[in-house]
């Protein structure tokens, strides 16, 4: 399955059209140890770039951009009584949404792999 | 200010160690190493945490009447500060409010101060204008390391037995490896532990000397101030400011009472005023029931949903295992165990005020 990257450290990866989304481990490595995550619930809707959610680390507070436009179909509930699975595993079981897409075209926005690690560095 | 950061003599090292630098108040300090914040708190509070604070500013005074020209400025007795006794205490504006806090040694034939980094570049002009006769000399080649938590007594102990036993407060000069250095039974932490005045040229050498002992760890700034949020301290420039004034701010026990009857020093006419009649909000903590850390800026609402204060100093506690804060709540508020609610970002989220510390402070008395 093809992962695409964002520019605000989200990965997505698509089935049919449902797409899944998560931060990467570069991003939870940056944002130090995650104590809370607030996210939007199922049915809520919205373009790229919104705000769709925040994660608090001991040391701050991050927002959550939408990488593309969509529909919240699933939050992953679990974070809220673990988020430190976020720096375990968010590649993994830490994803954060499940979303509709709107437009899947805008898929071809995102980056891949190589371009990913090209921006990170 | 567009200079470069400055580097303590232990940059090095940090860099060494993993240390992640940031810029802090001109410095270029580590905020965590790999251990991470939650590891290097806990650390400090089951073993010992080592924190290099030489960014701070070390000052010297001398003269033949530091301490009653120090009361000038600052609403703490020093005339009755005996040799070898370290004071908290802060330097007042002509309203009352709080220009930085310090800590005032009597160290025998001079007076020894530590004040912050973000604030030496007033405090030292200030004391040179108005502590008349006295020589006021800023430090700049000895580091100050602060080695903290329950183990710091074995840690520095083992290299200067003379720290066994020193209480909470006091200072002495003793060797450590041969290097003659200025020791303080005091720190930020809440915990028992020692700050450690040491020659730049040696700094590293002692430090590492104390990282070499199994309980302690290289500490960042993210642990600092964690650690300080839990025990109730207060952090310059978030929780106190020259707006917020030492009645308000629940830091009176930093003023004797001859001080307090006497006033002598700028914006004794509120502080007494507020002694007497109480001050317009006070600083409390706030336990959030959620999981939602509470930050700076925060508003807090009471129950019938007016707007009573605001957050000064938020995020997690590791030693708590929650979120904790503090902030300024009105007059007529702030009893332990008010129901009040936090608006973090738009939402009004539950909490409680609750007595400070967030965890027992344990200094050696």
């Amino acid at each position: 399955m093809t992962t695409y990257y964002s520019e605000e450290h989200e990965w997505v990866t698509v089935e049919g059209d449902i797409a899944t989304v998560g931060i990467t481990q570069h991003a939870a490595d940056q944002l130090g140890e995650i104590v809370f995550v607030e996210q939007k619930e199922a049915g809520d809707d919205f373009e790229k770039g919104d705000e769709i959610g925040v994660i608090e680390s001991v040391k701050a507070a991050s927002e959550i951009y939408a990488p593309l436009d969509g529909e919240v179909v699933e939050a992953n509930e679990a974070l809220a009584d673990n988020p430190g699975a976020l720096n375990e595993s968010p590649e993994g079981d830490a994803w954060i949404y499940k979303i509709k897409l709107a437009d899947a075209a805008q898929l071809e926005e995102l980056m891949d792999l190589d371009g990913y690690k090209a921006l990170i560095g | 200010m567009t200079d470069a950061p400055k580097r303590t003599p232990l940059y090095d090292l940090h860099v060494e160690l993993g240390g992640k630098m940031v810029d802090f108040a001109g410095w270029e300090m580590p905020v965590q190493y790999p251990m991470g914040i939650m590891g290097e708190h806990k650390q400090c509070r089951e073993k010992a945490g080592l924190f290099d604070v030489s960014h701070m500013g070390q000052v010297i005074l001398k003269g033949d009447d530091v301490a009653a020209q120090l009361e000038k400025i600052a609403p703490s007795a020093f005339t009755t500060l005996k040799e070898g006794k370290a004071r908290y205490t802060f330097f007042t504006n002509d309203n009352g409010g709080i220009m930085d806090d310090l800590i005032v040694s009597n160290a025998g034939d001079h007076f020894f101060v530590v004040v912050n980094a973000s604030m030496r570049h007033q405090d030292i002009p200030h004391m040179a204008k108005h502590l008349e006769g006295v020589e006021v000399t800023e430090i700049f080649d000895r580091a100050l390391v602060a080695v903290q938590g329950p183990s710091a007594e074995n840690v520095v102990g083992d290299l200067c037995p003379a720290a066994r036993d020193m209480k909470f407060m006091e200072t002495l000069v003793a060797d450590i490896k041969g290097v003659e250095c200025r020791i303080s039974r005091l720190g930020y932490t809440g915990e028992d532990g020692y700050e450690i005045s040491i020659p730049e040229d040696k700094a590293v050498e002692i430090t590492r000397a104390f990282l070499a002992h199994d309980e302690c760890e290289p500490a960042g700034l993210g642990a600092r101030d964690s650690l300080r949020l839990e025990a109730g301290l207060c952090l310059y420039g978030n929780d106190i400011d020259n707006d917020t004034t030492p009645v308000e701010a629940s830091l009176t026990w930093a003023m004797q009472k001859r001080r307090k009857e006497e006033g002598g020093f700028p914006g004794a006419a509120r502080i007494q005023k507020e002694l007497a009649e109480g001050a317009a909000r006070k600083l409390v903590g706030i336990k959030p029931e959620g999981r939602a850390p509470a930050r700076q800026g925060v508003e807090v609402q009471c129950a019938d949903g007016n707007t009573i204060g605001a957050i000064t100093s938020g995020g997690f506690g590791p030693t708590v295992g929650a979120p904790v804060a503090m902030g300024y709540v009105a007059a007529g508020h702030g009893q332990p165990g008010e129901k009040v609610n936090l608006i973090i970002r738009g939402k009004a989220q539950p909490a409680e005020i609750v007595a400070l510390p967030f965890v027992t402070q344990n200094y050696k008395r």
